[in-house]
């Protein structure tokens, strides 16, 4: 049987936000994926201890607080010394292009921000996703 | 297997993977489940079930928090119903439960109850089996109590825990279902509502009334008589608000099994109160999950179960195998959809059609007579 597609939609900080998160976690669901929702106020670790558990093959984050300089990087060394390399590192929010490309250096697969449409996370991530 | 040598080791994320190989029905399931299965037996499995919304997840992450406050290790299965529309799902439970989620102690996976080629009872079983392998003293299984596949995912566990809410009438449809059967012991959650008391009387009353509670599943019995001799009333449960052990309920038992002479012959269930998201009661019913434990051990049905689950296991298997072998060939070559066909028309009855498949592809020459 095919087995599907595991992502994992978090959504770290202190910003009290989620729908944005939500509406990804539909567009995945409705696309096939299993979606495993976390909610609020999520710290890196728990983020990253989550991604280990659920054998997920993405990790979406979703930040609105402007704190991804420093919540994001967490999360990426996190599931990198879980050995979690062949996990794909997604973020949206509210990205300048400046910090995008630093949070790309330290291991985001892809940055979206607050207009980006879903088809193209989807397909993104469809095309980007690194496990078998 | 390199991925069986770090699950052995320990490694949580080859746990992961190897959940992932025996969910999706991978080839070297068979190879995994029956690698692990020596380590298997030794985790107390307890069903978290109940309507909608009663607090599951809640009680679960605070059953957890408590387990390792008591020095154990948990496993958490949850079971979510997926969305009907895609094949996709969006699994919420860990939204409730990261208190527990923030310690290595506790591991916690959302399943899909959708998408199983053996049903999701089946990928369940799988699921405990290898959180019961890598070694966790406590495997919680939460599933929404609603149908027929959930009642047979209580099945699997050895003690089932059904929530409920104050306001019982709402749920008069649960208890229809059987779940008044299952229950092993009953939690009246959100007990800081109104009539959380009368909710608990309701159940104790039914409980009262009800006939042969567990049956073949726990092989409990359950007296009849209110009050009647040996019954083990643990009514001293009622934590929240402090109800007063009516009637003289015996001191709790213990938590470990070792300590648990005193267990009773007949296991009637309890029923309590909490405040799940307060954390209140919980310790109780931590307290009535781990007498059952007891129970089933010095009662002997834990023997009795690992058994009956062997041999389920077993008759499932050689089934499979045997349906798998008899009807592969024919639904690939058209035989099945042929015959099935002129059943549905009435140009043969489904007795001779069976005789025929049987004939025709069981293996080996000593074909099955007529029958
Ligand atoms: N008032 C009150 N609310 C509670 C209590 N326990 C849980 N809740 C709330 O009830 C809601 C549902 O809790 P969950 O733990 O997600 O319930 P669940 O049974 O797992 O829900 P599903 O998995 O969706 O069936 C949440 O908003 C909880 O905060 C309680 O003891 N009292
Ligand atoms: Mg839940």
């Amino acid at each position: 049987m095919e087995r599907k597609i595991r992502v994992l939609v978090a959504k770290p900080g202190l910003d009290g936000h989620d729908r944005g998160a939500k509406v990804v976690a539909r567009a995945y669901r409705d696309a096939g994926f299993e979606v495993i929702y976390t909610g609020l106020f999520q710290r890196p670790e728990q983020i990253v201890q989550a991604a280990v558990q659920e054998d997920v093959d993405v990790v979406a984050l979703s930040i609105l607080s402007g704190a991804h300089n420093t919540l994001v990087p967490l999360v990426a060394d996190g599931m990198k010394k879980e050995g979690l390399d062949d996990v794909l590192l997604l973020v949206g929010g509210i990205i300048p292009e400046d910090d995008a490309t630093a949070l790309k250096a330290a291991g985001v697969a892809g940055v979206f921000g607050p207009g980006a449409d879903l088809d193209d996370i989807i397909e993104y991530t469809l095309s980007h996703v690194r496990r078998a | 297997m390199e991925l069986l040598e770090r699950f052995r080791n320990g490694d949580q994320r080859a746990l992961a993977r190897a959940i992932t190989l025996v969910e999706n029905d991978h080839p070297d399931r068979p190879l995994i489940l029956a690698d692990l299965h020596p380590l298997t037996g030794r985790a107390h499995v307890v069903g978290i079930t109940g309507a909608p919304g009663v607090g599951k997840s809640t009680l679960v992450d605070q059953l957890a928090t408590e387990a390792r406050r008591r020095g154990k290790t948990v496993g958490v299965v949850a079971v979510d119903p997926s969305s009907p529309f895609s094949g996709g799902a969006v699994l919420g439970d860990r939204i409730r439960m990261e208190r527990g989620a923030s310690d290595r102690g506790v591991f916690i996976r959302s399943l899909s109850a959708r998408g199983h080629a053996g049903g999701i009872s089946a990928a369940t079983g799988d699921v405990v089996s290898v959180l019961d392998a890598f070694g966790f003293d406590l495997v919680l299984v939460e599933t929404v109590g609603a149908g027929q596949s959930e009642v047979e995912v209580m099945r699997l566990v050895h003690t089932t825990v059904v929530v409920t809410i104050p306001g019982l009438g709402d749920d008069v449809q649960a208890i229809k279902a059987g779940i008044l059967e299952i229950g092993d012991l009953f939690v009246v959650n959100k007990a800081d509502r109104d009539g959380a008391d009368r909710t608990v009387m309701e159940l104790e009353m039914m409980l009262d009334l009800g006939e042969g509670h567990g049956g073949a599943r726990t092989g409990g019995t359950r007296a009849g008589v209110p009050g009647a001799a040996g019954r083990w009333d643990p009514r001293g449960h009622h934590g929240v608000s402090g109800v007063p052990a009516a009637g003289g309920a015996p001191e709790q038992p213990g938590t470990a099994p070792e300590q648990s002479e005193t267990a009773p012959a007949h296991w009637r269930p309890p029923v309590l109160k909490s405040v799940a998201r307060e954390g209140q009661g919980v310790a109780e019913v931590m307290d009535a999950v781990a007498s059952h434990l007891t129970y089933l051990h010095n009662s002997g049905r834990w023997q009795v179960r690992q058994r009956q689950e062997a041999e389920n296991k077993l008759r499932r298997l050689v089934a499979d195998r045997l349906l798998a072998t008899v009807l592969g060939p024919a639904e690939e070559n058209g035989d099945l959809a042929r015959l099935a066909a002129a059943v549905a028309d009435r140009e043969q009855d489904p007795f001779t059609a069976a005789r025929h498949l049987l004939r025709r592809y069981w293996p080996g020459d000593d074909k099955p007579g007529p029958k």
